[in-house]
């Protein structure tokens, strides 16, 4: 094997809190980089992925700094260069894909400016020539109207478009290494599957080498040669993607495997079947139902969103609801809780309807019916304690009070299998997955039949996000639950539901059960959603074979 | 809507806002000055009027008509250059104001003039080397002067020019303005002491909409692109920040309007807020409302100006 | 359940620290303590200060005018060769009380309109901000000119002209600190749920966007010793034989040029006042302070 272009050697990175705090994010990393080896950074939020990956380019965020290790790049000892000489590196020897390309890029300057901006600041090439090869970039990364896609402005070109677009910029002045910073992460699935193959593609046709910073085991595995498995700002493991995925050494790497099959949902149980048959009518029952945003004028709003959207949900059954961004999924539940009350159409729930609008609702019916939100970081109040957040609706739908209250509340916390004591804490203490379930146990303190849930793990490092799954079945078990589970994420619908709706444009295109989904999903945008889910194989993405015409008519690239 | 269009909608929009805005303000100041007192007439004869005197000039004045038609016959009289009599000195008031309006325009003139390209250097440059000793620097300076009274900042002005160095006149009245020399040793000290008070605020705001911006990700892109300090502040950061450096620069010059009418009556500088001060202190309400009115328009043909320029330079809306 | 632990970004003991800035047990450098300090001494002299006074406030103690600093007059006399010292620890009472109370004024009511509109939203919304935002549209010391100007000078009619004048400022602050709480999900859940109007004003919202407010609320009592100070110096605040700081400076300005120390104390007392609150609120913890300026 030949020299590594990037060593890096007992990398230490250290971080100065808000309080004056010391601490250590990297504890001392070490790697190799080989030529036109593709290296992905694997980790949950908090591993410190990112932070490595900057590191190469030299650069700490704000209140971090490099305390120790060497970094050498080819022939440059990063660690041991001024601001000035690392100025010089970034962008001609190695350059950065960030992982939101909206954001990166400069709204008020245009593309094409944007993308040669290296080739000036560096002094490569004429403006002309920088804009040929411009040109040549994103004829290469598949882009539409190469010629002129380069004159419009940031906010007028998709999502996709732009990180393809970022992929250019980065590619511009020749690299030897490009840092990938879940470039993907923020598309959604059909739109990922074109980004990464124009990646991909791009990287082994100029031999560079890549650092592929990612939460996603399946995304990697398309596109890394190796994997590093990062925690807490240490290496668990290290090896080649195929054995990474098939003979998994560390028992981290194994938890995050497993985390990425749940275990399979089971349908109701006869006895379970038989309680629902006492109370024969479905918990929810909606027809017709519309709903949009804006002003109104003559009954209808002037952004329509939801389109006669019907389904039953039978009592004990769970309905997964299914769509890409802006397909109407999170609306439907807004607007079945009334928050957004639909101007047509009705809701049964239990056999009575409920009025559009929350306001006019009862009290009881309230009750019955809760809604969980996906961020839990602003789905809870800062400034009140997890004891209060939790009696509120103790007191509000029962009046409970006193010594009653707060047994109830210490008997929810240990439903979602959370310690008494952390009813004196307040939100920001906690972490993702205790919020979370608190977040849960809110909406259990209201009794409820029917929980919506809002894409409630969707924010969540995926082994905690298993964990939030195991604890919805329980507690379905236990309380004779009906959830309508709302995500993006085809796996998490599968592990929990029993039927499933797809939604596209605000219209349901297909409903049908959960387990036979995959095999037997019948709807063109169904199919095309469910094969762009990413497998965990390596050869996934370059056996995978969409029609084209499908993917014209409906992904948004 | 077209996009193309959008901007413009937005631009007619912010106008009828400024207008409707206006209409308020003037409704406000009549108001204010004509219903509050007890009486114009029985102000205007004095205390020992008989009851006939004052409501012959009642009916005189046209104050028995009712308030509101007293009120748009106000507006009109306005909007045809009709600002009425003064109760002092029977003059028109339009000729009072005529001879002062340029004085103040030309006083807040070259104050604008001097101050805006200074402070926003200041602003960028502090914003650019932030943390250094000039940026702490900066920040200590303009603390303190947005801190103190306008006045104090002016006393301190004729403490340390007029009556340590005895290098400026300490009024500007009736100073000789024969020769340029003279002029700005007359003009000096007002522009320095209004110049200050609009650059401490100015200067705070540019370094903050600069910092803001320098925050973002894309400035954090073209650092990782291998820009330089200089490139990321005047390329990236500086064009989105332009919508509120446009705002704290309106919004500072129409400090002008509170500063000028101290720096006028301290340096007895014969603008529109010297007769104003004058006016209030006569009770003169014809003179009030109009020198009110003036200040008023300016100020929201100021504040509105910047809104239509951080709505015009906003990218997504082009 | 394994990795379900505090991220590790946020070590165990950086999650303590960053809930510690909560209650009494704030953090501040020493810039912002200094500041604190002389606060805390300025609302003391105006709440006791005058019993220490040395001489009665209005009387004329001295025969000489503009006496220097002396054993006898610490901090020399004024015009009429009353007692600068005494006149300073009065003219507290009315320069912190009235800009105390108007700024009080103000900002409850502010907030609490502000509130009422970001939660209300619609008609309500809309027409409440339209219309201070045009009262927005009329310059600060100019209001006060045309209303002293109107009904005369008192201190009711400072307080109510001053909270008037910043009552519109609170309003536009805090409806836009409330409309970005208001669109978090712990209002709309609480809404869900069907809490009443007051009910996520006071719980829900009012909690969140305190620390800003309080923030909001010294920068506003800045502006307003300013301006009232401004407007005393124009002779238009507070009346004779009583004078606020402004007033003294205005008094005695005649001495300016001897460099009197009847012009300099009262200017170090309202300098070192708004200085002093300045210096506090830019040396809060970011969390309190992160206000749009």
């Amino acid at each position: 094997m030949t020299d590594p272009l990037v060593t890096v050697e007992n990398l230490v990175i250290g971080a100065t809190t808000d309080a004056g705090r010391h601490v250590e994010i990297i504890k001392g990393v070490s790697f190799e980089i080989a030529p036109g080896e593709i290296v992905a950074l694997i980790g949950e939020s908090g591993s410190g992925k990112t932070t490595i990956a900057l590191s190469l380019m030299g650069h700490a965020r704000s209140g971090c700094r490099i305390e120790g290790g060497r970094i050498r790049l080819d022939r440059s000892e990063i660690t041991a260069m001024t601001e000035a000489e690392r100025a010089r590196l970034r962008g001609t020897e190695v350059s950065y894909v960030p992982q939101s390309a909206a954001a990166a890029f400069n709204p008020s300057k245009r593309i094409m400016d944007q993308v040669i901006e290296i080739s000036a600041i560096h002094a490569l090439m004429p403006r002309a020539e920088a804009e040929a090869k411009a040109v040549e970039l994103f004829r290469a990364l598949a882009l539409p109207e190469p010629e002129v896609i380069g004159a419009r402005y940031p906010h007028q070109v998709s999502g996709g478009q732009l990180q393809r677009l970022s992929a250019a910029m980065a590619l511009i002045g020749d690299p030897k290494l490009v840092i990938f910073d879940e470039p993907t992460t923020a598309l959604d699935v059909t739109t990922q599957i074109e980004v990464l193959r124009a990646f991909k593609s791009v990287m082994q046709q100029g031999g560079i080498s890549g650092v592929y910073v990612s939460h996603d085991l399946a995304v990697v595995a398309q596109i890394a040669d190796r994997i590093i498995v990062l925690r807490g700002g240490e290496v668990q493991e290290v090896g080649g993607t195929e054995q990474i995925l098939k003979a998994p050494q560390h028992p981290y790497t194994r938890d995050l495997l497993a985390a990425f099959e749940p275990v399979p949902h089971q349908p109701l149980s006869a006895a379970e079947a038989a309680a629902g048959i006492l109370r024969p009518k479905p918990v929810l029952k909606v027809q017709d139902l519309c709903a949009g945003y804006g002003h109104v004028s003559k009954g209808e709003p002037r952004a329509k969103v939801l389109k006669n959207v019907s389904f039953t949900l039978e009592r004990g059954r769970n309905l997964g609801v299914i769509g890409e961004s802006g397909s109407g999924k999170s609306t439907l539940a807004r607007a079945i809780a009334g928050i957004l009350p639909p101007y047509r159409g009705t809701a049964l729930f239990d056999g009575t309807e409920l009025r559009p609008d929350l306001r006019n609702r009862s009290k009881e019916q309230l009750r019955r019916l809760q809604i969980v939100f996906q961020l839990a970081d602003t789905a809870l109040n800062p400034n009140h304690s997890i004891g209060s957040i939790l009696a509120r609706p103790l007191t509000f739908y029962e009046g409970l009070r006193g010594k009653a209250r707060e047994a109830r509340v210490i008997e929810l916390l240990d439903m979602v299998h959370l310690p008494a004591s952390l009813r004196h804490r307040l939100p920001g203490e906690l972490s993702g997955g205790q919020k979370q379930r608190v977040n849960l146990a809110r909406a259990l303190a209201a009794s409820p039949e029917l929980i919506l849930c809002d894409e409630i793990t969707s924010a969540l490092d995926t082994v905690v996000a298993a964990a939030i799954l195991e604890l919805l079945k329980e507690l379905q078990r236990e309380l004779n639950l009906s959830y309508m589970f709302i995500s993006h994420d085809l796996s998490t619908v599968e592990a929990i539901c029993d039927d499933v709706l797809v939604m596209y444009k605000g219209a349901v295109v297909e409903a049908l059960p959960a387990a036979r989904m995959s095999r037997e999903a019948q709807h063109p945008y169904s199919r095309l959603l469910i094969s762009s889910v990413p497998q965990l194989d390596t050869g996934w993405l370059t056996g995978l074979e969409q029609d084209p015409e499908l993917v014209a008519q409906f992904a948004r690239r | 809507m077209s996009p193309s269009l959008l901007p413009w909608f937005l631009v007619v929009q912010r106008l009828g806002i400024a207008l409707l805005t206006l209409v308020i303000v003037s409704f406000a100041v009549f108001f204010a000055t004509e219903l509050l007192p007890g009486d114009v007439a029985e102000i205007l004869l004095g205390q020992a009027a008989t009851p006939e005197a004052v409501a012959g000039l009642r009916a005189a004045m046209g104050l028995d008509e009712p308030a509101l038609s007293r009120f748009v016959g106000w507006l009109v009289g306005l909007a045809q250059g009709d600002l009425g009599t003064s109760y002092v000195n029977n003059m028109e008031v339009v000729e009072l104001i005529a001879g002062r309006l340029g004085n103040s325009l030309r006083l807040a003139g070259v104050t604008t003039l001097l101050s805006v390209p200074v402070a926003l250097s200041l602003g960028i440059g502090a914003a650019m080397y932030r943390g250094s000793l000039f940026d702490r620097m900066v920040s200590v300076l303009t603390i303190s002067v947005i801190s103190v009274p306008e006045f104090m900042v002016a006393t301190l002005a004729v403490l340390i020019f007029a009556v340590w160095l005895d290098w400026l006149p300490a009024l500007s009245y009736g100073a000789d303005v024969s020769s340029i020399g003279a002029m700005l040793k007359a003009y000096a000290m007002p522009v320095i002491t209004l110049s200050c008070v609009i650059s401490a605020q100015m200067i705070r705001m540019t370094r903050a909409a600069v910092i803001e911006t320098l925050n973002t990700p894309y400035v954090e892109m073209a650092l990782l692109k291998g820009a330089s300090r200089r490139r990321m502040v005047l390329i990236h950061a500086l064009p989105n920040a332009l919508g509120p450096i446009a705002n704290a620069v309106a919004l500072s010059v129409s400090y002008l309007v509170g500063g000028v009418i101290i720096v006028e009556t301290i340096f007895n500088y014969p603008g529109v807020a010297k007769l104003m001060v004058d006016a209030v202190s006569t009770r003169d309400l014809p003179l009030i409302q109009s020198c009110a009115m003036i200040f008023c328009v300016s100020y929201l043909s100021l504040i509105t100006l910047a809104d239509l320029i951080a709505i015009l330079s906003n990218p997504r809306l082009r | 359940m394994m990795a379900d632990t505090p991220s590790s970004t946020t070590p165990k003991g950086t999650t303590r620290d960053r809930t510690a800035p909560k209650g009494p047990g704030w953090r501040f450098n020493w810039v912002g303590r200094i500041g604190l300090v002389i606060i805390l001494f300025w609302g003391l002299v105006a709440l006791v200060g005058p019993a220490f006074a040395p001489y009665p406030p209005g009387e004329i103690v001295d025969w000489d005018y503009f006496g220097p600093v002396t054993g006898k007059f610490w901090m020399g006399t004024d015009y009429l060769g009353r007692d600068i010292l005494s006149r300073i620890l009065m003219g507290a009472r009315y320069t912190v009380g009235i800009a105390l109370a108007g700024v009080t004024l103000a900002c409850s009511l502010g907030v609490i309109l502000g509130m009422m509109a970001a939660v209300a939203g619609g008609w309500f919304d809309m027409i409440l901000s339209r219309l201070l935002d045009a009262f927005n549209g009329i310059p600060s010391l100019l209001f006060g000119l045309v209303v002293v100007a109107a009904v005369g000078s008192s201190i009711p009619v400072l307080v109510l002209t001053l909270a008037a004048i910043y009552m519109p400022g609170s309003y536009r602050f805090a409806r836009a600190l409330a409309v970005n709480v208001n669109t978090m999900d712990f209002v709309t859940v609480a809404r869900a749920r069907g809490e009443s109007t007051p009910y996520l004003i006071l719980r829900e919202i009012l909690p969140n966007i305190l620390g800003p407010v309080l923030a909001d609320l010294g920068l506003r009592f800045v502006f307003i010793v300013l301006v009232l100070s401004g407007l005393s110096f124009l002779g238009l605040g507070v009346q004779p034989p009583n004078a606020d700081w402004g007033a003294l400076v205005r008094e005695n300005i005649e001495g300016l040029s001897l460099g009197a120390p009847a012009v300099i104390f009262p200017s170090i007392a309202i300098a070192s006042l708004t200085i002093s609150v300045n210096m506090f609120i830019d040396n809060l913890p970011s969390k309190i302070r992160d206000r749009s300026e």
